[in-house]
């Protein structure tokens, strides 16, 4: 056997290196760096890092790039997803620096290794100890999520993913209030993501064993070539969804999703849910799309049936909710649904609706969850939807603003989340799939009333007289909730550009 | 050319804008504004008005430009004899509205400039949906629109202002979402590669029978829940109860038409097969309208709700006269849309008058008001009367050319129908009587007749529903010149005067 040296494109890979340097630079930062000056510098580097990979990626812009022996794939779609990734990140970044809000700080308890309400705990709060290990954290797991859309071959997604996945377990466990809850999401995520890992790695086992490859290039080929796909293919194929579905929390691999996303600290809720889903759908487009397109017929019914699952379970579940966070969690199990109706669509058209509504559901998400970290009592953040009555009548502007991303959630016309529905239900119909389409709008409907229910509440009804505040955030906050903002109307009014740049980054490469 | 719809369309928008941008503390200053702009509106309305045509091309003063290419989504305006009738009346309300809502504003103690801001956003968009020539421009207005309406009701309305609200927010919405499915689906209707929404792209389809079944339903329904049809009328009467008067007096006199108007200016030319094949149906639907809501109106306590059933069985005539697909029907109808917004409002404005002086909205509390308010009791009359179609109101000639329209083509339909005049006139008297007529009560007594401004606001109410009566002979050929062209798109003809109906198809 011969050994050819790999292709190293490093080009291509820029982007990566920079936000995972950037990571590790961050921890030595941690290590040496005087502990009053560790936040100011690692928010300094990770914004800056996160710009300068922007730019590269948008310097690429045009460029498709096999590499690693096909083990990274930097296309349009990755390209595209990569760009959401970094500018998702950059805002949470933003919103970690937040120290206004919280008498106490910023967003995060002290020291992880403290016992809840223990001694150390108090006196670190009272010193004022700033935990900075969430910048290089959040970069890693961003890092990991820019590989996960480029990845080539099931192993390198499979690292991709667990580079991903770890920070986020640890940053879940971290929230500065309601620590217990915090620390059993962290906990309850570890082991049901350890677990889905598992069903990937299985799967990426049998897959191997069916096709003798491992690359996607490979895979499509053995599995092309084949009139009838055998069990071992259609396993592996399913273990494989299993571990991704989890990802962008489908139902039945939603259960955890509702509980890390109250527990998590808001800030990082709001970046699980507009960037892990980005990346782990664009992950799921490219596997099926590249390396399974031969057994089309066998996964559209697989996720004809999880699309409609999702979007129902996760309507219907949101209507019960009493907390804001997981209602906004039974929500992102709904847009789950919705854009797998786009996937299942199986076209160019397809995936460019899903690489578009990933884009705005995102905005809108860390601008909801933004807004969520204002609305605060003694107790940390108020998330329970009855503190929320009357908050359009005190907080014009807060309230305002949270209701434009509800609309968009709900996809009311002249929102941008009206765009991306639109998008996704013409791809889908044009794919032969009126019937999920047909689905997908029941379940938009029952969604629309738990947002609608939630402006009722902020709108019509008086402010309790003990209600929360609405604090004063910080410029960073402010301008994050303002960009959010401003995005959803002008995506929703003007998306032509955004449009057409996703139609035309819609391509893989295999 | 000076793009006048596109003017027309945004001037209430920048009106409402600026009004949300005056300071807080100068409520009036917000109120002026919004009067100025619709006034003004109304202006530039008038001076499109004139350009149009009769005889020329079913859409006048077109404009078109690309809005959002990769969905093939355009700014496409057009005015068709229809739209003008149509637009003519949300200009001539919108001040009018406005001006009646000056103390509603004051009472909520909630933001006025708010108020009066959405009212103007409301306008625009209902101005862009009957101006509109492209279907998905029309489908995000109609839809958008429904958000202004939510939070009016929502944030001035009554007691049960929420329930109300979010009745109304998801019956609506959940016919939009339909009619989505159903746009979508039109829209794949077009060769690949150069589809586009654009309605004279669209009428020019020819699509299969099967398909123009479901996208039927789905622009259907959705019209059926905004211009209430039986039996998805249930949120009407909640949100006209709980809106304030003239919010009620919008609702169902100008923002409900964008339904009937959806039916007539969408419905009949997209899917002519599918209208032929459905029109007994609906007919019948409208027929049931028709009486259930004349009967419930009849049994109701409340003033308001009588208008709002009364309004349901109204919509119930003006559908069945777009259904009978005879010309005279489907003109008469669109003339009926604009004569029963004129007589709603004016029913409504009155009722808030009333409501306004006594502070309830039960006929209970009522009595002999035309002793201290013969004023207010002779408007309450001209109001009611407009509502039974007397002769000489417009109302009568609209109802009239609807039951001759159908009578030609359906029968027992136009005389069933006919039975509906007869509840009008129940209802209305009866709520005269019991308001107006009769001993004053110790509560009643000291109530102050109409005041000018009040006389003011619903004065060109009267003088147009008069003056339509009189001589309905200009509007009607307006409509008339575009209901032909509609109809010759859905390519059916009037039936013999002497037979009855035409075989069977």
């Amino acid at each position: 056997m011969d050994f050819v040296a790999p292709s190293l494109d490093m080009a291509a890979v820029m982007p990566i290196v920079l936000v995972l340097g950037a990571a590790v630079v961050a921890v030595l930062v941690d290590a040496f760096a005087p502990p009053a000056r560790r936040a100011g510098i690692n928010v300094v580097l990770s914004l800056v890092a996160l710009a300068v990979a922007l730019g590269w990626i948008v310097g690429r812009a045009g460029t498709a790039v096999v590499s690693f022996n096909g083990a990274v794939v930097v296309d349009g779609v990755a390209l595209f997803a990569q760009a959401a990734i970094v500018v998702f990140t950059a805002l949470s970044v933003l919103l970690y620096t937040e120290t206004r809000l919280d008498p106490a700080g910023d967003p995060f308890t002290p020291a992880g290794a403290a016992l809840p309400g223990s001694e150390l705990e108090r006196v670190l709060t009272l010193q004022r100890v700033r935990q900075t290990e969430v910048y290089p954290l959040t970069l890693f797991a961003s890092g990991g999520m820019m590989i996960f859309v480029a990845a080539g071959d099931l192993l390198t997604m499979f690292v991709a993913l667990e580079v991903l996945s770890l920070p986020l377990y640890l940053l879940s466990s971290l929230s500065r209030r309601k620590r217990l809850l915090s620390q059993e999401s962290g906990m309850k995520y570890f082991l049901l993501g350890a677990f889905a890992s598992a069903f990937f790695l299985y799967g990426a086992a049998l897959v191997y064993g069916a096709t003798g490859s491992l690359t996607f290039a490979g895979i499509d080929a053995a599995v092309s070539g084949r009139v009838g796909a055998e069990p071992m293919l259609l396993v592996g194929m399913g273990l494989l969804a299993v571990g991704l579905l989890f990802k962008i929390s489908a139902v039945p691999f939603q259960f955890w999703t509702p509980d890390v996303y109250q527990g998590a600290p808001t800030v990082v809720t709001g970046f699980m849910a507009a960037a892990t889903k980005t990346a782990a759908f664009v992950a799921l487009l490219r596997l099926f799309y590249v390396a399974l397109g031969g057994l089309v017929a066998d996964w559209t019914v697989l996720l004809w049936v999880v699309a409609a699952v999702t979007m129902l379970v996760g309507s219907v579940l949101a209507l019960s909710q009493t907390d804001i966070k997981r209602m906004l969690a039974y929500s992102s199990i709904a847009h789950a649904g919705f854009l797998l109706v786009g996937m299942v669509a199986a076209d160019t058209a397809g995936i460019a609706s899903v690489l578009f509504y990933l884009l705005v559901y995102g905005l809108a998400t860390i601008g909801a969850f933004a807004v969520v970290t204002l609305v605060r009592d003694a107790g940390g953040e108020a998330t329970h939807l009855s503190a929320w009555a009357g908050l359009g009548r005190r907080s014009p502007l807060t309230a305002a603003a949270f209701a434009l991303f509800l609309l968009s959630f709900a996809g009311i016309p002249l929102t941008s989340g009206f765009i991306a529905k639109l998008s996704v239900f013409a791809a889908a119909i044009d794919g032969g799939q009126a019937a999920l389409v047909v689905i997908a709008l029941v379940a938009s409907a029952i969604a629309a009333f738990f947002y609608v229910r939630v402006i009722v509440l902020m709108f019509f009804s008086e402010p309790a007289p003990d209600g929360p505040t609405v604090g004063v955030p910080s410029a960073a906050t402010a301008a994050v909730v303002a960009v959010a903002a401003v995005v959803t109307v002008l995506l929703g009014v003007i998306p032509g550009p955004v449009l057409e740049l996703a139609t035309t980054a819609a391509e893989f490469v295999r | 050319m000076f793009p006048w719809l596109t003017t027309l369309v945004l001037l209430p928008a920048a009106g409402a804008v600026i009004v949300a941008l005056l300071p807080a503390a100068r409520p009036t200053a917000a109120k002026v504004t919004a009067i100025g702009v619709s006034l003004l509106t109304l202006v530039v309305m008038v001076v499109a008005g004139l350009q149009f045509e009769v005889g020329g091309p079913l859409y006048q003063l077109t404009e078109q430009v690309t809005w959002v290419a990769p969905l093939g989504l355009s700014w496409s305006l057009g005015l068709s004899g229809i739209s003008l009738a149509l637009v003519a009346l949300t200009a001539v309300a919108t001040p009018i509205v406005l001006g009646a809502m000056w103390t509603e504003a004051d009472a909520s103690g909630r933001s006025v400039k708010a108020f009066y801001a959405l009212v103007l956003l409301l306008q625009s968009m209902m101005l862009g949906a009957f101006l509109s020539t492209d279907v998905l421009l029309f489908y995000i207005l109609f839809e958008a629109m429904l958000i202004p309406m939510y939070f009016l009701i929502g944030m001035y309305g009554g007691e049960r202002r929420q329930y109300a609200a979010v009745k109304f927010l998801l019956y609506n919405l959940f016919g939009g979402l339909l009619m989505l499915a159903a746009v979508i689906g039109l829209y794949l209707q077009g060769p690949a590669g150069e589809r586009t929404f654009a309605l004279a792209d669209l009428v020019a389809l020819d699509i299969d029978a099967t398909t123009q079944a479901w996208l039927f339903v789905g622009f259907m329904i959705a019209f059926a829940i905004k211009a209430p049809l039986w039996p998805l009328h249930t949120w009407l009467p909640d949100a006209a109860t709980e809106a304030t008067p003239s919010q009620a007096a919008y609702l169902s006199g100008v923002v409900d038409k964008v339904g009937t108007f959806g039916m007539v200016a969408l419905v009949l030319p997209l899917f002519p097969d599918a209208t032929q094949r459905f029109a007994p149906v609906v007919v019948g639907l409208a027929v049931v309208s028709v009486l259930y809501g004349g009967m419930v109106a009849i049994g109701q306590t409340d003033i308001k709700r009588i208008i709002a059933f009364a309004s349901i069985s109204h919509f119930g005539v003006i559908v069945l006269g777009i259904f009978a697909l005879t010309s005279q029907g489907t003109a008469g109808s669109t003339f009926y849309m604009v004569s029963h917004g004129l007589s709603t409002a004016a029913l409504f404005l009155v009722a808030g008058f009333m409501i306004a002086r006594r502070g309830s909205r039960q006929l209970a509390d009522y009595g002999g008001l035309q002793k201290p308010a013969p004023i207010l009791a002779g408007f309450l009359l001209v109001a009611g009367l407009s509502g039974l179609a007397m002769p000489g109101l417009a109302t009568f000639v609209s109802e009239f050319l609807v039951l001759l329209g159908t009578f030609s083509r359906y029968q027992v339909a136009a005389a069933l129908a006919t039975v509906g005049i007869i509840l009008a006139a129940l209802y209305i008297l009866i709520m005269y009587q019991r308001t107006m007529t009769g001993p004053t009560t110790p509560q009643t007594e000291g109530i102050k007749d109409v005041r000018g401004r009040e006389a003011v606001l619903i004065a060109p109410l009267f003088v147009l529903l008069i003056a339509l009566g009189v001589a309905p002979a200009p509007l009607l050929d307006v409509i008339d010149d575009s209901t032909q062209q509609t109809l010759a798109e859905v390519g059916v003809t009037d039936p013999p005067p002497v037979f009855a109906a035409e075989g069977g198809e």
